[in-house]
């Protein structure tokens, strides 16, 4: 029987959070297609794979292909290892999270396979179409693919998480794989030091824009941040700026969000930014100018400078904290 | 001498409002312009060819790659006008192209060409598939770096370090030459592209580069030559088809606030998040 097989990806041994959703998309295809689940972890050892058969989370089976030059994560490694693991599993559909690491080890597999690949998909309409945004989230292309293998990539904050199953999968080794790192040095990766969750997976973002002028500004927006549990985000243009680091822009050109409540503060809301947060249940817009574009999305809009509105706002939710 | 091969394509202007017909989209009265983030890949190019004190010394030959009807071709011009030597432009209507037909397609002409680098934009800002560049990188089975931020081009050792947009901040990824890069957005930062000619600290101007009046000049008289999708072999297998195109369901009306007091107890007691 063939089989959707989602690619996942692990630290420390463990699962990483961002792959859940993935896993519910596939099952969604799998059960469109009357198809088998099936998992795939790639690494220097079994030992996540062996921490995630036991949840099972609804697949058959999980399959690891073990090779020391897997990690750190390469593009070109893992696409030679996904390959492998096509030639030999035979997936109708191969796919997982649309992280950075699987929007570059994907599209290569695919590539290598001659296969067709739908990215980004926010739903699954049958066993065959896919819907993804275009154009910075304003239209939303039903997008059909073709073939005895196909690829997806699905966008997290779409799909729920995938829970853990009452069963668990079965665990098997996938041989022989060759894989090439194609003499690349992976030399590290700086990452923002921060205490708080991760935007796309915080359940509250607070971001800036260039409203806030300058870096300093941002002090105030973290504090509600804090005492919001949330992540730190922002603007093209604060980045832009260099008020804070790249990696808190929110948008077509940074991460896309979808917490339960968004915040945006000083920002005008270009059609790009839009596309990074238009997900988020409820969104909530200060601004000093009423015609900020901001706040034909937000579904709670005050018009005031942050330099009056974020103070008291932090004290009225502080007292309802209490 | 390097040769940089660099894909650009031109997208409906994604500051006008889309049109929606039945089920798809017009385009019949639509802007054409470039693709932002193909500049930023034309902008990289340029850095990286550039002797800033000797400025007709060129470290690298840059030549523009794009699919689209021939006879449209205005930002293939603004590309050379920028500063790109040369055009190839490969004439089909890429919206009839599967994203296979076209990665095979540029990896055959960097073949022809010779290429040491491709370079291309991250993605287009209308079709959004975000796997060009990494699928002509495995058809090559080139090493790739995708969403680089910073390039940093060792001709010693014919490698280049690239600073990645990742998920969790920044990758530092080095490639031996032939690679393949794709660029984001900060790679247009007026220090984020060095060649080890020009000096480290040197501040390029910010964001892609405009083109001159005697770019514009130039361009005309640059070669472009044309080429079909059969020339290269390539023929589209119809992996990815558009079944339709939707407006997405519109979000519910909002409500302006007149304080935060009021703000704060909608917050709680209306949308329940606080």
């Amino acid at each position: 029987m063939s089989k959707v097989l989602v690619v996942l990806e692990t630290a420390g041994g463990k699962l990483r959070n961002h792959c859940l959703p993935g896993i519910t998309a596939a099952k969604q295809i799998a059960d469109a297609r009357d198809l088998e689940l099936h998992l795939l972890v790639l690494g220097a050892d079994d030992s996540a794979a062996k921490d995630i058969a036991p949840a099972g989370y609804g697949a058959k089976m999980v399959h690891t292909i073990t090779d020391a030059a897997l990690e750190p994560f390469t593009s070109e490694a893992w696409a030679d290892a996904i390959v492998h693991a096509v030639k030999t599993l035979e997936p109708a559909v191969v796919g997982g999270t649309a992280s950075s690491v699987l929007r570059g080890a994907l599209p290569r597999a695919a590539a290598i396979l001659d296969a067709p690949l739908s990215a980004e998909i926010v739903a699954v309409k049958s066993g065959d179409t896919f819907t993804r945004p275009i154009s910075a989230g304003r239209a939303l292309l039903d997008e059909k693919v073709s073939g005895d293998l196909v690829f997806f990539t699905a966008r997290g904050s779409e799909f729920a998480p995938a829970a853990a199953a009452a069963a668990a999968a079965g665990l098997a080794a996938v041989e022989g794989a060759s894989v090439d790192t194609r003499g690349v040095e992976v030399l590290g990766i700086a990452k923002t030091e921060s205490s708080r969750p991760a935007l796309t997976e915080a359940s509250v973002v607070v971001s800036g824009g260039r409203g806030m002028r300058e870096g300093d500004n941002f002090k105030v927006l973290e504090e509600l941040t804090d005492l919001l549990g949330g992540a730190l985000g922002a603007s093209r243009a604060a980045t832009d700026a260099g008020m804070v680091p790249a990696d808190l822009q929110v948008g077509q050109t940074g991460k896309i969000v979808a917490p339960n409540l968004y915040i945006a503060v000083a920002i005008s809301g270009a059609i790009q930014h839009l596309a990074g947060m238009k997900g988020s249940k409820t969104i909530v817009a200060i601004n000093k100018d009423e015609e900020a574009p901001i706040f034909q999305v937000a579904d709670y809009g005050l018009v005031a400078k942050w330099e009056e509105a974020l103070p008291a706002l932090i004290e009225a939710v502080k007292a309802r904290q209490g | 001498m390097t040769k940089i091969l660099v894909t650009v394509k031109r997208i409906p202007d994604p500051d006008e409002s889309l049109k929606f017909t039945d089920g798809g989209l017009d385009l019949s009265s639509v802007k054409w312009v470039p693709n932002a983030f193909d500049e930023y890949a034309v902008e990289t190019a340029l850095r990286l060819a550039e002797d800033v004190a000797n400025k007709k010394k060129k470290l690298a030959e840059i030549v523009v790659l794009s699919i689209c009807p021939q006879k449209q071709r205005q930002h293939m011009t603004q590309f050379l006008a920028m500063g790109a030597d040369r055009g190839v432009v490969v004439d089909a209507d890429d919206s009839t192209l599967d994203t296979a037909a076209v990665a095979k397609i540029i990896a055959k002409v960097a073949q022809d060409e010779g290429a040491d680098i491709v370079i291309t934009g991250k993605l287009s800002q209308d079709n959004e598939g975000n796997q060009v560049g990494q699928r002509v990188a495995g058809l090559l089975g080139w090493p790739q770096a995708c969403f680089a931020a910073e390039v940093d081009w060792d001709q010693g050792s014919n490698t280049l370090k690239v600073g990645r947009e990742v998920d969790d901040g920044v990758e530092s990824k080095k490639v031996p030459l032939p690679a393949l890069i794709t660029v984001d957005l900060r790679v247009v930062l007026p220090t984020s592209v060095r060649n080890g000619v020009n000096p480290a600290d040197h501040k390029f101007t910010d964001g892609p580069r405009l083109a001159s009046l005697r770019g514009i000049t130039m361009a005309k008289r640059k070669k472009v030559k044309v080429l079909s999708p059969a020339d290269l072999g390539v023929e589209s297998q119809g992996g990815e088809s558009t079944v339709a195109v939707n407006k997405p369901p519109a979000r519910k009306a909002g409500q302006m606030v007149g304080s935060v007091e009021e703000l704060v107890e909608k917050l709680a007691t209306e949308a329940k998040v606080l």
